[in-house]
């Protein structure tokens, strides 16, 4: 019933188009003939084969991939633990020290992240590569996941758990048949988030990695550091349209659950 | 038992992998720069006991933190850095309340689509979304082909490796930082509170001066800081659409450690750097605490 | 007591009555659409000054529609809507002598009581004094005196009801508007504060325009009463007439408890009309203002406790039901009696608890005649 005043829509339009028309340009001119990216030369696909035949790339993609997956994973079970340790365990000693410590990779700079964990694997002799990436990206994400998890659990109902001890479930059944199940949407977009910081990550990945273990990040960085090149072009436009057919389709289920939801609801009363 | 296994191993891993790398580099910063591997001293030789460490702490001195005080390159960073954060902040709130408040006045059926709209680029590579500006702002990039095609201007203009590149880089990085909390704050707004004050004598400018400008306060203030804290410390925006003049303390950090290979220094910057965005973080935190608190 | 009587009592306000009356609000053929809904439907009334006049109605009626176009924040899209005489269509909110207590209260979470209570006042810029001293007469009137610094959320929902009102009614307004003022009160509170309402309204000798779906509420605090229905005004009377005589089943059904006996007229005339409604019982009589043509099918409506309960049949009575007790209900001051005929009907009667409970004499399963004079209920045709 509401409608947008002029104001209102003039500033929507003009935010909207200030975040997206920089990343159309980009893939736009991804399909440009030239090797200038500034300059319209026609239609083509060949920097897409270029990509693909370019194997330094291929490598980093596989790299970050590997690094994603196991680095994401592990931050969402320390993290769902971490969570349930700030919202559930009450007072223990430390407790300030902890939720310190979750809360301050949120808004450490990465530059100081990524120095510090640099030390440390210096100072105990590990050797840089993908092992020293994955434990860094863990660290920085599971404090993410952690904050995620626990907005989910402090709106959770504690008698859920209760019911389910009650009726003989021990506290670990009570954990994994009633309380993940319900709170596993956030665990999941837990997940999600750890794994696109992982992917995203620049910083903190070039003071851990090694000279065999370079992310894409990192090769994009000294690529583009140069100037602007079509294959970065066509590499970004794949990235961008996985993260929006993701996002969009994500976005959607939830839409429909809700819809779905409302229905049965509408259909049980009557 | 069980508790205790559950709080340790999160509380362990943070232990080891959060804060022993942290006091690490605030002790790196009290070391002395060295040609060795690793590239300072003293170590800490714990195989000559008590006297190992003793010697290992009358090694340790301010050196590094007196060297950045007299080399003007690092305190003309910091408070580049400083101006830098601080102007794109303001710039991000001017372009994202905008965005915020008409978010909140539309459709209630839009408002998820909008919402997706906002999130969609966050989770998209910030690499990627920074490195889209070289092409535009470049000599011969599009902006200065749009504006000279439409007669504004005749010569093209400089913007790539300026600060005004740098600004537009932050800002339009951290735009969803900002929008989401502001938003938040007005669509918590309840619409009678600005009938009220229309009923009550108000025009729809000043019910918005008095009503919903003091109400979404607590959001402005979040995503202030949420903008402010890492552009503090960027590193990759300066280093893209920044020139050479652009001096930011992120840039000079990472410099000092990879290119002159300055362990001690780079962490003594580190370290000063982080006390310097202490008193923001601190201010966050208690903002966020009272916004809880208001919110029960 | 006939009705010229009452109308001569000089006691009695009874502006509606009055030929020469002006009324203060008017609404003449307003239609209000959102879209397809049609919310108000060519919609008449007229609303007298110092009437407490409440809007009645389940949830969608219309009824908060119809206040939010006199307060100004909806527009209609037909008609005209005249207050104190003038046009009011074009006027904005901020503009017209009408000030609104909103159902959520809208206090403003950022001030505190007293700035909440000043802001009409500072939006007219009267003198600081001015204000301050019309902010202390406002406190004292919701006896808020020592809460003028507190913020909203540090006081009780039932301050926070009271903060609203003397908001609403700081600017001494012709007409103020109160949506469900007192629908987020507990039960108890909601019956101290209609009181103090209804002194605050005499006192200030305000117009209140009330909305509400929450009809012990209205028969308690309104001076008349509208009962709404899918946009339209279907009945608007005083408490007591839309009680005891309500004009259609659907208010009958709406305010109170009723029984609702089903049957066709068998005679009409001299106010009365007669039904039979069941083989094996005798017919009934009830009130009826217009005569009914015999044949046509007619409800009578009988309120629970205008019916009598007896274990042997009355002798003096005109309408007679006989049954089985089918349910008690002890509802501690009186006792609900559900009764079943033998055609499989059930009727509810009232009877006050004047003994105790174990001596009464009435109980499951046992014969009873039920009785009720003939003016005791209505007969009503829709």
């Amino acid at each position: 019933m509401r409608r947008l005043s002029w104001f209102n829509t003039v500033s929507l339009t003009l935010g909207f188009a200030f975040l997206y028309i920089p990343m159309l340009i980009l893939i736009v001119y991804s399909f440009n003939g030239g090797k200038l990216v500034t300059v319209w030369a026609g239609f083509s696909t060949k920097w897409y084969g270029e990509l693909f035949r370019n194997e330094a790339f291929l490598d980093a993609a596989w790299v970050t991939l590997k690094v994603a997956v196991m680095s994401s994973s592990v931050a969402t079970v320390l993290g769902t633990m971490a969570a349930y340790v700030m919202v559930r365990a009450g007072r223990f000693h430390g407790r300030t020290l902890f939720s310190g410590m979750i809360y301050a990779p949120l808004v450490m700079p990465e530059v100081i992240t990524g120095l510090s964990l640099l030390l440390l694997f210096i100072a105990i002799g590990l050797d840089r590569g993908v092992l020293t990436i994955v434990l860094a990206h863990t660290t920085f994400s599971m404090c993410y996941v952690s904050v995620v998890v626990s907005s989910r659990l402090v709106t959770f109902d504690q008698s859920l758990e209760e019911a389910a001890l009650d009726l003989g479930c021990t506290g670990f059944e009570a954990f994994r048949l009633v309380t993940l199940p319900i709170i596993a949407p956030a665990v999941i977009s837990g997940w999600l988030l750890a794994f696109t910081l992982s992917l995203d990550d620049l910083v903190i990945a070039s003071f851990t990695s090694g000279p065999s273990s370079t992310t894409l990040p990192i090769k994009i960085f000294s690529a583009v550091r140069l100037g602007v090149s079509p294959e970065i072009n066509a590499l970004s436009t794949i990235m961008i349209t996985l993260v929006a057919v993701g996002v969009i389709g994500a976005s959607l289920t939830s839409k429909r659950a809700i819809v779905k939801r409302a229905k049965d609801e509408q259909e049980a009363i009557q | 038992m069980k508790r205790f296994g559950l709080i340790s191993v999160p509380y362990l891993w943070l232990l080891a992998l959060f804060l022993v790398p942290f006091l690490i580099v605030l002790k790196i910063s009290l070391s002395d720069t060295a040609l060795a591997i690793p590239p300072y001293t003293p170590t800490l030789d714990l195989s000559q006991g008590w006297a190992g460490f003793t010697a290992w702490l009358s090694g340790l001195d301010m050196e590094n933190f007196t060297w950045l005080t007299t080399d003007d390159l690092y305190w003309k960073a910091y408070l580049s850095s400083l101006k830098i954060a601080t102007f794109s902040t303001i710039l991000a709130l001017l372009v994202g309340f905008p965005i915020a408040y008409g978010m909140s006045r539309a459709p209630d059926e839009w408002r998820p689509t909008l919402m997706m709209l906002i999130i969609l680029p966050f989770w998209t590579s910030f690499l990627i979304r920074v490195y889209a500006w070289k092409a535009i702002l470049s000599q011969e990039g599009l902006l200065n082909q749009l504006l000279m095609s439409l007669g504004i201007i005749s010569e093209p203009l400089t913007i790539l490796n300026t600060n005004t590149a740098v600004y537009i880089g932050i800002v339009y990085t951290y735009l969803p930082f900002m929008v989401l909390p502001i938003y938040s704050a007005l669509e918590r707004l309840d619409e009678s509170l600005l009938e009220a004050a229309e009923d009550l004598g108000c025009s729809r400018l000043t019910a918005f001066w008095l009503v919903t400008l003091p109400l979404a306060k607590q959001g402005i203030i979040a995503g202030s800081f949420l903008v402010f804290i890492p552009a503090m410390g960027e590193f990759v925006i300066p280093s893209l659409l920044g020139g050479s003049k652009t001096l930011m303390i992120g840039k000079v950090l990472w410099e000092e450690f990879f290119s002159n290979r300055d362990w001690p220094v780079a962490s003594a910057v580190a370290v000063v750097l982080l006390l310097i965005l202490i008193v923001p973080i601190v201010l966050f935190q208690r903002n966020e605490e009272k916004q809880r608190e208001a919110g029960k | 007591m006939s009705e010229a009587a009452l109308a001569t009592a000089p006691a009695e306000f009874a502006p509606w009555k009055d030929s020469q009356a002006t009324p203060l609000i008017r609404f003449q053929n307003v239609t209000k659409r959102f879209g397809d809904f049609t919310a108000i439907d060519n919609l008449t009334i007229d609303i007298y000054e110092r009437e407490f006049f409440a809007l009645l109605g389940p949830s969608g009626c219309g009824k908060t529609t119809m206040m939010r176009m006199l307060g100004g924040f909806e527009t209609q899209t037909e008609g005209t809507i005249l207050i104190d005489g003038q046009d009011v269509g074009p006027i904005p909110p901020n503009k017209r002598a009408v000030n609104m207590m909103f159902q959520s209260y809208a206090l403003f979470p950022h001030l505190s009581v007293a700035e909440n209570i000043a802001f009409g006042l500072k939006r007219d810029k009267l003198p600081k004094d001015q204000i301050a001293a019309r902010v202390d007469e406002m406190l004292n009137l919701v006896q808020l005196g020592k809460f003028a610094n507190r913020k909203p959320h540090q006081i009780s929902g039932g301050q926070r009801q009271r903060v609203a009102l003397a908001r609403s009614l700081a600017k001494a307004p012709k007409l103020l508007l109160l949506d469900e003022p007192l629908g987020a009160l507990d039960k108890k509170l909601r019956q101290d504060t209609q009181f103090e309402l209804m002194d605050i309204q005499e006192q200030t000798g305000t117009t209140f325009v009330i909305v509400t779906h929450d009809q012990e509420e209205a028969m308690t605090v309104a001076s008349r009463i509208a009962v709404m229905d899918h946009g339209k005004i279907i009945q608007v009377d005083t408490p007591a007439k839309i009680y005891e005589e309500p004009g259609s089943v659907y208010v009958a059904d709406f305010i109170g408890d009723v029984n609702l006996i089903e049957g066709s007229v068998t005679t009409s005339g001299d106010d009365h009309a007669t039904i039979s409604w069941a083989e094996g019982q005798q017919n009934l009589i009830g009130i009826a203002h217009d005569e009914i043509p015999a044949g046509t099918r007619a409800t009578l409506a009988i309120r629970p406790e205008k019916v009598n309960i007896a274990t042997e049949r009355p002798a003096e009575m005109t309408n007679i039901i006989h049954g089985k007790v089918l349910d008690i209900a002890y509802l501690g001051n009186m006792s609900t009696y559900v009764i079943e005929t033998p055609t499989g009907q059930h009727i509810k009667a009232q009877a006050a608890n004047t003994r105790r409970i174990a001596r009464r004499a009435i109980t499951w399963d046992q014969d009873v005649w039920l009785s009720f004079t003939d003016t005791a209920g209505v007969v009503l045709t829709s």
